[in-house]
């Protein structure tokens, strides 16, 4: 930010310098994501070498398998190079999008990912934007009634539900609703993503009410952070002066709100927000085993169990690869909200 | 009839600390007012009270009535037409003043849409009409403040309080971020662009001179209550009350080279709001006081044609 704070009337810039300021900050963003991407590339290659166990000796795992055939396995995998051979055949074919092939499944790496993408981009897509929006709501009206009944009730409920273990509730949900407790009827399916016999609009309705719980979980368990940092920078922005320069113009209480203070307070929160959107990828593991989701939260446990080499390395690319595009975008909106970023 | 009467008002805050203790003040209409006193007085307190812009612990007392109706008693729905329509303030620090993620036109525009209902076409071209008249291009309403420098946000600061024609605007510390040079090109703008429109001014420095060059008439304000009150050149050449002497004398006089070199403080600090000493509450620095003073306390009462003082050595001599 080149500074103009205290420089005398006439010799303010002016708004012509700024047009090539923001290509500067845009290159100086894209190319710290491309490093970042790089950098996960090669972490993801050698952080799974690490891990104990050997995969060809997994696969075959109670099959009998001579020590000729293991040869071969190995051989086909590329697993009889040396590392750095591994390595670099690993970097050039990544580079080209071609993840590799799954030792278990025997098919194309990103394929795989593909294939159970969606469902994952869905559910906890879905659950971000849900909770993020609770999260802002509610940690506005808490910060701007802040020490009232409402305020402590809010942040009350939320940290407890923050405390709560998704799995536990997820569970307690499902008997609660799905199996149904006295007379409550079982409302909504207990797992899974669709009843398999719809089509239409009758399937879109049906992917919904699978939905429900997981996300309910989702949320309910993710809304607090949103709320307490929504709130925390509000209350920051409360003493500010320009507060009151909007409130000595007139303007409804609701309007010095929403005009003046929370378009100021929204940027931690924002930053926050971009970083929840970031684990849309990998999902949640827990919640997706509790309700059978057929995302890569299950796939990344099948692949971590063998271990399935490309296929970890593959969806440790794609969830540290959302992070840095979510990141990206983030830092590409800052200038929108905050006019002094990126300048 | 005075456009802004205030009568006995009083401030506490929650915790029963009184920032302005019994105010008594008038203004004629197109009439400049100036307040003075050290930081701590309840100057700032004032200016805010006058459209209730404190903040809900503060409790308010007396009657400021503007254009004859009271400020305090006030419907919210009215106080909102009153504010900024009625009387507009030019807050001090204008950096801070300004909201950051706004562009100033926006801002400036702000108060016409709210009070005018002004379409946005009529609102822009009222924002540029504003912009020129204080100095700055019309182009420059789509500039962010921190594009601006200080004086250039201050002069924007008094764009947005004349948007709306208040018959009164109320400046507080207008100057008082700005170096030197600047700050007398924004009172210069300032005073020249209240005086045209025939709007009432009711300003609150530190600084006596300023407002001393600047207003008809003065206020000095010590401990939450006016201790002198008269014509501005009078209470600045001739102050009565000794604490208004000691403000007077701890600004150099230009032209009077002895008062340059020997510019007089006044020892001591301003009395603690929550614990003020008994009787006259500037008799701890007073350089004149009296063994009574410390029981008594003198009401505002006339010193000299037009000027009141609160001190027992004014209004014991004959006015």
């Amino acid at each position: 930010m080149t500074t103009t704070v205290g420089s005398p009337a006439g010799a303010a810039r002016r708004p012509g310098t700024t047009a090539t300021a923001y290509p500067r900050y845009l290159a100086g963003r894209l190319g710290g994501a491309a490093v970042s991407l790089l950098a996960v590339l090669v972490t993801s290659f050698f952080l799974f070498r690490v891990l104990p166990g050997d995969p060809v000796k997994a696969m075959t795992r109670g099959v009998p398998t001579s020590a000729g055939q293991m040869a071969t396995l190995r051989r086909q995998f590329g697993l009889d190079l040396p590392l750095w051979q591994q390595f670099t055949d690993y970097c050039a074919k990544a580079l080209t999008g071609d993840l590799g092939t799954s030792y278990q499944f025997r098919a194309p790496v990103g394929e795989l990912i593909a294939d159970k993408l969606p469902a994952t981009l869905l559910l906890t897509g879905v659950a971000v934007v849900l909770y993020s929006a609770v999260g802002l709501w509610l940690g506005t009206r808490s910060a701007w009634r802040h020490g009232g009944l409402g305020d402590k009730l809010n942040t009350g409920v939320a940290l407890t539900l923050w405390s709560v273990p998704s799995f536990w509730l997820g569970l307690l949900l499902i008997i609660v609703f799905s199996v149904g407790v006295g007379p409550v009827p079982g409302l909504f399916p207990t797992g899974g993503m669709e009843s398999g016999d719809e089509t239409g609009p009758a399937y879109v309705l049906d992917v919904a009410h699978h939905m429900v719980l997981p996300v309910l979980t989702l949320v309910a368990v993710g809304y607090a952070q949103t709320l307490l940092v929504m709130r925390a920078s509000l209350l920051d922005e409360m003493g500010g002066d320009y507060l009151t320069t909007a409130r000595a113009k007139g303007l409804r209480d609701d309007l010095v709100r929403r005009r003046h203070a929370v378009p100021n307070a929204l940027l931690p929160t924002v930053t926050m927000i971009f970083i929840n959107l970031g684990h849309v990828a990998a999902g949640s593991i827990l919640v997706e085993t509790v309700f059978s989701w057929p995302g890569l939260g299950g796939l990344f446990y099948q692949a971590l169990s063998v271990p399935d080499l490309p296929l970890v390395q593959g969806l440790f690319v794609v969830f540290a690869g959302a992070m840095i595009v979510m990141n990206l975008l983030a830092d590409l909106l800052y200038p929108l909200l905050d006019p002094r970023v990126g300048r | 009839m005075s456009l802004l009467t205030i009568r006995d008002l009083r401030v506490t805050y929650g915790t029963g600390t009184a920032a302005v203790r019994g105010v008594d003040l008038t203004v004629a209409a197109g009439r400049k007012l100036g307040v003075a006193g050290e930081s701590g007085c309840g100057k700032s307190t004032l200016a805010l009270a006058l459209l209730r812009l404190l903040p809900p612990t503060a409790r308010l007392t007396g009657e400021i009535l503007l254009d004859g109706e009271d400020v305090l008693t006030m419907k919210w729905g009215r106080l909102r037409a009153v504010r900024w329509a009625g009387a507009s303030i030019v807050f001090q620090g204008a950096m801070h003043s300004l909201n950051a993620v706004h562009r100033i036109g926006d801002q400036i525009a702000e108060p016409l849409l709210v009070h005018r209902r002004a379409t946005p076409n009529a609102a822009r071209e009222r924002v540029g009409t504003l912009l020129e008249q204080v100095g700055l291009p019309a182009a420059r309403a789509s500039a962010y403040p921190h594009e601006l420098s200080g004086g250039q946000r201050q002069r924007v600061m008094i764009a947005m309080a004349l948007a709306c024609e208040p018959r009164l605007i109320v400046a507080d510390e207008p100057t008082t971020a700005l170096d030197v040079m600047i700050q007398a090109q924004v009172l210069r703008l300032l005073e020249r662009l209240v005086t045209e429109q025939d709007i009432s001014l009711v300003m609150i420095s530190h600084d006596l001179a300023v407002l001393a060059d600047t207003c008809d008439r003065l206020a000095v304000m010590y401990a939450g209550r006016v201790v002198e009150e008269g014509p501005a050149r009078d209470v600045y050449d001739a102050a009565r009350h000794p604490y208004g002497r000691a403000l007077s004398a701890a600004f150099p006089r230009i032209g009077d080279p002895a008062s340059r070199l020997a510019p007089r403080g006044l020892p001591g600090d301003p009395p603690d709001p929550a614990a003020l000493p008994p009787g006259c509450t500037f008799h701890p620095r007073c350089p004149v006081a009296l063994p009574t003073c410390a029981s008594q306390d003198p009401p505002l009462a006339p010193a000299a044609p037009g000027h009141r003082a609160a001190c027992v050595l004014t209004t014991g001599s004959p006015a």
